[in-house]
């Protein structure tokens, strides 16, 4: 005789339409990355997800994992996804090969598969870039939607000889910090380069995914509605930019930029709403999710304020992804009839 | 209505912690059904375990005729519950039957034959307000009753704790949130003034000084009807609680209206609350006024393969087939037959298991209905840690880490998180993207520390015998080796006496001659 366990009910959307909705709610940015960057934007992005998607192939292979379920999931494609758009735009393909197959391989699977990594893939993957690869993946260009090289052009960027020198610049946050260090004040050196409309719209250097904050943002709260993201991180991580660079830019307005200037630049935006949500590695726990959030963002502001790096995003993530494990353990909710200490509580004073 | 003022801290809390999930309530189905007595069937089962406890002890015979509220079979022990015929006729015998248990294995049941008669013991009323305390938790234990929301433990037991700690609050539970069901709101609509009347019968015998009715304000009719049949009766309050899963929960429904957690490991009298089932002041009404032992209930049979889903009155006994079969059948095939509601309810397979005192709803779900949800573990897929049932469960444990420990074997720690915390509701099952059957995890680990409790008892047990059995030996020895030592130095003190008597003798001798022979 066959005794099923209640409930016998279900009412939760599947983990593939979880992943579904949450790279619905990045078409839009990710579109308009393609509209200003053309072409080998679109090819990096197409290649990077097909990496992913052949290393889970491979991996979940050799792991003797059920691959169709592995891939219908859609984990693999949307941790490529997100890796594309935290890429330079027109950074050559093996870029996007070489990193997508980390983040599955090393990040993901060699930590146990699905829910089991210690570290966001697509963050953990971008730091190996970075730090590898240092002059691929630093090549910005400003977007240029009228003068963009047709399909057939494009395939000699992504798959030849990369970023025209002409063409490239450096982003607002690589700028400041360089000007910074021959001495520059602040109120110089954004002369040109800061605007707080194009910015939000996406008219700047950076990464394919992340200059329209705007349509970021949207996507965001849209995965908040449909209650697939809390607010609680993405909010933590803005308070957690924006609070100290408020501070600081009041202080010493010559030397540190102003909170809207971080929020809207680097990738913020992305990151708040889309990378440091990542279920797998951030905590469980409602209060450990605004320590988490404020960790984030506190992170981002002093690594790019003071780290080597003009942008810190990746690197404040995967120190904060680290300490996932111990927030949760430490901000467990409060069981019912017990107090924070886990003791009974007391009749005499409830009552 | 009673409104509760609630402080503004108590709000954001509220706000904060929205525990619980609101599944789909299907209770349109039903709810606008009117009530109707299902005919006698050939047979009805009456198990000998309908209640939490220890199982009745039957007291009829194969072959005796009974009346309908005879005794049948009595109370066994401290928490047990006596069973009454539901109808007259004869008994068939008593044996191991199909039965409604989580284990799906038979247990022991009367069967009985009804005659068709249907002849009542004499009928004996009272004035409840005649009676003391103790003579209706009396009367209550003599009526066989039990909750009726599905928890079935006897109320007598309830009502007497009443009695020895003071408890000035009693709130009724109309809370019905399981999806489905409606046999509370159909009770409350129609037996208003029962379900009143037996507030006030409880309230008298715990000698308590209110009565907060919670009911969910999807019951908007149940409210207005148990309203009307309160007037006059100041001590008696209902109060409008939001419509979420589990609210009817005995610990989720007292921290919505008071605002009082009952301590873990401790009891609702532990926080000056008496909670009972609508269903349950129903019956203690009718047992008190009347003389009627529990023998009948109201269940919700519903579900998509229903022909016509409705609330029907049922004896005790009587086999689900016939509740299905007075329901017009099935218009399609059901993929699962559940008693009670889909989010607590027992699977069942046959439908040959009679309806018991605690029986609210019987089911049949088509397969949309009950999703894949537990069809088979190979559904599940891996932990993606969205902490959808760390947000939804109303107990704040942590269900994807209690179930990780569970399966890594760590019982103990799972434990220390909150494992016997949880009240099973399913709230984390049910909200689960990868499906993973998380109450299963916990049911079964809850089942493997009781079992090792019982056999950490057995081995005590043992151990216990096995010293006192030793000591007694080393006893015995000690005390064979005393006596033997006693009986030596006896001996030996004979022997020195004689020896010295001898001498004594042997000197006196010397002066005069021997008369005696000293003994050996």
């Amino acid at each position: 005789m066959n005794v099923i366990s209640s409930p016998h009910a279900h009412g939760a959307r599947s983990v593939g339409r979880v992943m579904l909705l949450v790279m619905l709610a990045l078409v839009p940015a990710t579109l308009a990355g393609f509209w200003r960057f053309g072409w080998p934007a679109a090819y990096l992005w197409l290649v990077t997800i097909l990496s992913c998607v052949i290393a889970e192939a491979m991996a979940t292979r050799v792991r003797r994992i059920d691959t169709g379920r592995a891939l219908g999931d859609g984990s693999a494609v949307l941790t490529g996804w997100l890796l594309a758009l935290s890429l330079p735009p027109w950074a050559p393909w093996w870029i996007g090969a070489v990193g997508g197959a980390f983040a599955i391989i090393i990040t993901k699977h060699l930590f146990g598969g699905l829910g089991q990594n210690l570290f966001n893939p697509a963050m953990a993957a971008r730091v190996m870039l970075l730090i590898s690869f240092p002059v691929e993946m630093t090549q910005w260009l400003l977007p240029t939607p009228e003068a963009l090289p047709g399909a057939i052009d494009a395939l000699t960027i992504t798959f030849g000889a990369g970023v025209p020198d002409a063409m490239s610049s450096a982003s607002l946050l690589g700028h400041i910090k360089s000007e910074a260090s021959k001495g520059v004040l602040l109120d110089q050196s954004l002369i040109g380069h800061w605007a707080a409309g194009s910015f939000s719209v996406g008219e700047r250097q950076g990464s394919l995914g992340e200059t329209s904050a705007l349509l970021l943002l949207g996507g965001g709260l849209f995965l908040v509605l449909q209650r697939i993201i809390t607010l609680r991180i993405p909010l933590a991580f803005l308070v957690g930019v924006a609070v100290p660079a408020a501070i600081a830019s009041t202080v010493a307005p010559d030397n540190y930029l102003g909170p809207l200037a971080h929020v809207l630049s680097g990738g913020v935006m992305l990151a708040a709403f889309f990378i440091a949500t990542d279920y797998v590695t951030s905590p469980s726990t409602p209060l450990g999710q605004w320590i988490f959030g404020l960790g984030c963002g506190l992170l981002t502001w002093i690594i790019r304020t003071w780290g080597a790096y003009p942008e810190g995003i990746a690197f404040a993530v995967m120190l904060m992804n680290a300490t996932a494990p111990l927030i949760d353990q430490y901000t467990r909710p409060r069981i019912f009839g017990r107090g924070r200490d886990g003791r009974s509580l007391n009749p005499a004073e409830s009552r | 209505m009673g409104s509760l003022s609630i402080p503004p801290l108590v709000r954001l809390t509220r706000l904060l912690n929205r525990w619980g999930v609101h599944p789909e309530g299907r209770k349109q189905l039903t709810a606008d059904t009117d009530l109707a007595l299902v005919p006698l069937p050939d047979r009805l089962v009456l198990p000998l375990s309908q209640h939490i406890g220890a199982p009745s002890r039957p007291v009829v015979k194969a072959g005796e005729r009974v009346l309908r509220n005879q005794l049948i079979a009595e109370a066994q022990g401290a928490i047990s519950a006596p069973i009454h015929a539901p109808t007259s006729g004869t008994i068939l015998s008593i044996a191991e039957v199909p039965v409604p248990h989580i284990s799906g294995l038979p247990g022991p049941a009367i069967l009985l034959e009804p005659d068709g008669a249907d002849e009542a013991l004499p009928a004996v009323e009272t004035d409840p307000f005649s009676l003391s305390g103790e003579e209706i938790s009396r009367r209550v234990a003599q009526a066989g009753i039990v909750g009726m929301g599905g928890a079935t433990f006897p109320s007598a037991v309830k009502l007497s704790l009443g009695q020895k700690t003071r408890i000035p609050t009693l709130i009724l539970n109309g809370g019905e949130c399981e999806p489905y069901l409606t046999c509370d709101d159909r009770l409350m609509r129609d037996r208003a003034d029962q379900v009143i009347d037996g507030a006030r019968i409880i309230l008298h015998a715990m000698a308590g000084s209110e009565v907060l009715i919670g009911v969910e304000n999807n019951k908007p009719e149940a409210i207005a009807a148990l309203e009307t049949a309160a007037t006059g009766f100041p001590e008696i309050k209902v109060v409008a609680v939001p419509s979420r899963y589990p609210m009817g929960s005995e610990k989720q429904l007292i921290e919505w209206i008071t605002r009082r957690e009952i301590p873990a490991g401790g009891r609702p009298a532990d926080i000056g609350v008496m909670v009972q089932n609508v269903g349950t002041a129903a019956a203690i009404h009718r047992a008190i006024r009347f003389g009627e032992p529990l023998t009948r209930r109201i269940v919700t049979v519903s579900g998509g393969a229903v022909r016509t889903p409705r609330n029907l009155e049922v004896r005790v006994g009587t086999p689900l087939s016939a509740l299905l079969d007075f329901c017009g059948g099935l218009k399609e095939n059901a993929a699962r037959y559940v008693m009670g509601g889909p989010m607590m309810g027992l699977s069942v397979a046959s439908l040959d298991i009679p309806v018991i005192k605690g029986s609210g709803g019987l089911l049949a779900l088509l397969s949309e209905e009950v999703a894949s949800q537990g069809k088979d573990d190979a559904s599940s897929g891996p932990c993606i840690r969205c902490a959808s049932c760390v947000g939804a469960c109303p107990i704040g444990l942590m269900p994807l880490d209690m179930a990780a420990l569970i399966k890594s074997g760590d019982l103990a720690a799972s434990v220390d998180i909150g494992l016997k915390d949880c009240i099973g509701c399913g709230t984390c099952s049910y909200v689960c993207p990868s499906k993973i059957p998380l109450v299963h995890y916990f049911n079964h680990a809850k089942g493997e520390l009781a079992a090792q409790d019982r056999a950490k008892v057995k081995q005590d047990a043992i151990k216990q015998l096995a010293e006192a059995r030793t000591a007694r030996m080393e006893q015995e020895a000690r005390e064979k080796a005393e006596a033997a030592a006693r009986r030596k130095a006896e001996r030996e003190k004979a022997k020195a006496d004689a020896a010295a008597k001898a001498a004594a003798k042997k000197a006196a001798a010397e002066q005069t001659p021997a008369s005696e022979e000293s003994p050996a």
